[in-house]
């Protein structure tokens, strides 16, 4: 009786363990590079590791067929961490001492990535997250590199739009979740070098259905020139429906949080006008011949958007296809599957057009990207607009 | 200052018609089961969800919305005769943990069913806000406001005036007496937990224009609905509505007077200090024990 019930808990063991990894069969370690991987697929930042692992697999594949990377084929291995920094150390234990990767992409969110950075450092394996966060890169550590911009850069990039259009004195709205929150602390901070004067600054929770009680607290505000909202998911949405419906007569800036075409359908008419800072990739179809990130963001708009459909392109993704990008250069850069050599490699990056920007890494600098990497942009008849 | 004042309680009435809808799914269940489904929070979802998926794959708007509600009405008979009724001598804190269960269940499934992004509906009558003494509040609000009375009335009919209603209610108050009776006790906690899910699924329609919605979405919703549900009185209808504008009206004028930062302090505050002095909610019954 024991035996059956123990034996039926271990099959059942394994069968989860087996839901988790979504890695082909093994091959032996002397023809494959291992690349592995850990993303938020399920839970609260699915949105955000459902494309990533998505585009992983799709161009791990596309590598494949066309020869590998050093005669050598690409092996994927991955773990879904449900944007759970506890569960992100585990696997990535797990990928460095048991599946031993040669290369780690991933981390969902910066909670995550922070989370795995010192043992990373400690096995000395290059990585590179997709999060957001500055602390990820600043300090520079030695192994870790990432691909996506930063919180500080959208608030430079928003300041900097205002200043153009003379907005000195701005009311601030920010989502409490992680995102909101560390983007109106690097917000706050920048505003003084940019001129700008936060006049009042309120906040709601990520899953609250009216901000309207907020939105009148700013419209009472005397002289708030401009509003801003950092922030993701439903949230911002419904701020800029309460925004409409109290008739605030001054520009709304929202976050690159919020850059995709959901957001339109979300907020409906009242989207009309929002400005916003995102990357390229959302305007691939939009951006002029002469742009040197148009041709990186139309391919990768056709094919990803070809087999998921063209609405589920989004930021995220791109996000991972540079950092996969970026690691495959490497390789072929240092012509060797040394973790030091290609790590170094990966350091002397230069000029890689990729989808979020044109990346140039060096000993400083583990993002590589600058203001460039961000378009303004404004939601025209349903639709997003360059802004110049 | 008039109107300033005025948006406060507008938008804390939208908000609370919102939490006072999902209460009600509650009190229903408490009614005849004494057991707080906290999978109440999901038929919500299920409502907006199901709509929005049914409506994507060229069904008619109403049609789809009538749909949505028989899936999630279906999905609350299963939730009762697969994990309810199973359970039949079971405590009702065991009953209660199911319904966590449960709600998890249904919340897994539709990531998978449907997907993870968030979803919207067109307004039932359009977006333009209406302006009362420089105060707006928009046609949507109005619809949640309107039909969570016509709801409540229906219902109070219902319990106090049909045999079905009267049953649900003997149900509650003594199980083994009303089967005494030849009331079918099974059939009655079969009705009021599909009655429930009826009911989320309508406010999840409702609020979706407001709020829009994702798979998770029940997770909150559900939670704010339990407070307006406790802070009425559990199993009153009136007392889940007042509960739940009392709870809108408080977040939205903390959030307006004093700061948005401790908007939900407010609130869970003001419910702490009700039920302190008021254990059995505003509305509840006092609870009397036999010795």
């Amino acid at each position: 009786m024991n035996s059956v019930l123990s034996r039926r808990a271990l099959l059942a063991a394994a069968a989860a363990f087996g839901m988790l990894t979504v890695t082909a069969a093994p091959s032996s370690a002397a023809d494959t590079i291992k690349v592995g991987t850990f993303l938020a697929v399920t839970g609260p930042a699915s949105f955000l590791g459902d494309p990533e692992l998505k585009t992983l697999q799709m161009y791990v594949d596309k590598i494949n067929e066309s020869g590998g990377v050093l005669g050598k084929k690409l092996e994927l291995v991955h773990y879904d961490t449900a944007a759970d920094p506890n569960k992100a150390v585990t696997f990535v234990k797990r990928l460095i001492d048991q599946d031993e990767v040669d290369v780690l992409l991933g981390g969902s969110a910066s909670g995550e990535t922070l989370a795995v950075m010192p043992m990373v450092e400690k096995a000395e394996i290059p990585y590179i997250s997709f999060a957001g966060a500055r602390k990820i890169v600043d300090p520079v550590q030695k192994w870790t590199f990432k691909t996506p911009h930063t919180d500080t850069m959208a608030c430079q990039k928003i300041f900097e739009d205002m200043k153009k259009r003379g907005l000195t004195k701005i009311g601030m709205i920010s989502g409490t979740d992680g995102f909101g929150a560390s983007m109106q602390a690097e917000c706050k901070s920048e505003a003084g070098k940019y001129g700008v004067d936060i006049l009042v600054d309120e906040t709601y929770g990520p899953k609250d259905t009216d901000m309207t009680a907020q939105l009148t607290k700013i419209k009472a505000t005397a002289g708030v020139q401009a509003v801003l909202n950092p922030g993701f998911g439903q949230g911002p949405a419904i701020v800029t429906k309460n925004f409409k419906q109290l008739g605030l007569n001054v520009p709304l800036y929202q976050s690159h949080g919020v850059a995709s075409k959901k957001f339109i359908e979300l907020a409906g008419d009242a989207a009309e006008g929002v400005r916003l800072p995102a990357a390229a990739l959302l305007v691939a179809d939009k951006l002029p011949d002469s742009d040197v990130q148009k041709k990186v963001v139309t391919a990768y708009t056709a094919e990803f958007g070809g087999k998921y459909g063209a609405e589920s392109v989004s930021t995220f993704g791109g996000h991972a296809y540079d950092g996969l990008m970026l690691i495959v250069d490497a390789y072929k850069r240092a012509g060797s599957t040394d973790k030091a050599k290609v790590r170094d490699a990966l350091e002397a990056t230069k000029g890689y057009v990729g989808t979020g920007g044109v990346v140039n890494f060096s000993a400083t600098d583990h993002m590589g990207l600058d203001l460039s990497a961000f378009r303004m942009l404004e939601i025209r008849n349903g639709d997003w607009t360059l802004v110049n | 200052m008039l109107g300033e004042f005025l948006q406060y309680l507008f938008s804390g009435l939208t908000s609370g018609a919102i939490y006072a809808l999902v209460g009600l799914g509650f009190a229903l269940i408490y009614n005849a089961s004494h057991v707080i489904n906290f999978a109440q929070g999901e038929f919500v979802m299920l409502g907006g969800m199901g709509t929005v998926f049914i409506a994507a794959a060229g069904v008619p708007l109403p049609l789809a919305g009538l749909l949505a509600v028989l899936m999630a009405t279906v999905v609350g008979f299963a939730l009762e005769k697969l994990a309810v009724e199973q359970t039949r001598n079971a405590s009702v804190v065991t009953l209660i943990i199911i319904t966590i269960g449960a709600s998890i269940f249904v919340r897994g499934g539709a990531q998978v069913a449907f997907d993870k992004q968030f979803h919207t509906l067109p307004s039932f009558s359009g977006d333009t806000p209406i302006n009362i003494l420089g105060a707006t509040v928009t046609p949507q609000s109005l619809w949640v406001l309107g039909i969570t009375v016509v709801i409540v009335l229906l219902l109070q009919y219902f319990f106090t005036r049909t045999l079905l209603g009267k049953a649900i209610l003997a149900t509650s108050h003594n199980p083994m007496a009303a089967r005494l009776v030849g009331i079918n006790v099974n059939a009655i906690l079969l009705m009021s937990f599909g009655l429930s899910a009826a009911l989320g699924a309508v406010a999840g329609i409702l609020i979706t224009p407001i709020t829009s919605t994702n798979y998770e979405v029940g997770i909150m919703l559900g939670l704010k609905g339990f407070c307006a549900a406790i802070l009425g009185g559990l199993g009153s209808g009136f007392g889940a509505i007042a509960g739940g504008v009392i709870l809108g009206v408080a977040e939205a004028l903390g959030a307006g007077y004093i700061s948005s930062e401790y908007k939900d302090v407010i609130a869970f505050v003001i419910i702490l200090a009700a039920l302190f002095f008021m254990p059995s909610g505003l509305f509840g019954k006092r609870g009397t024990d036999r010795v």
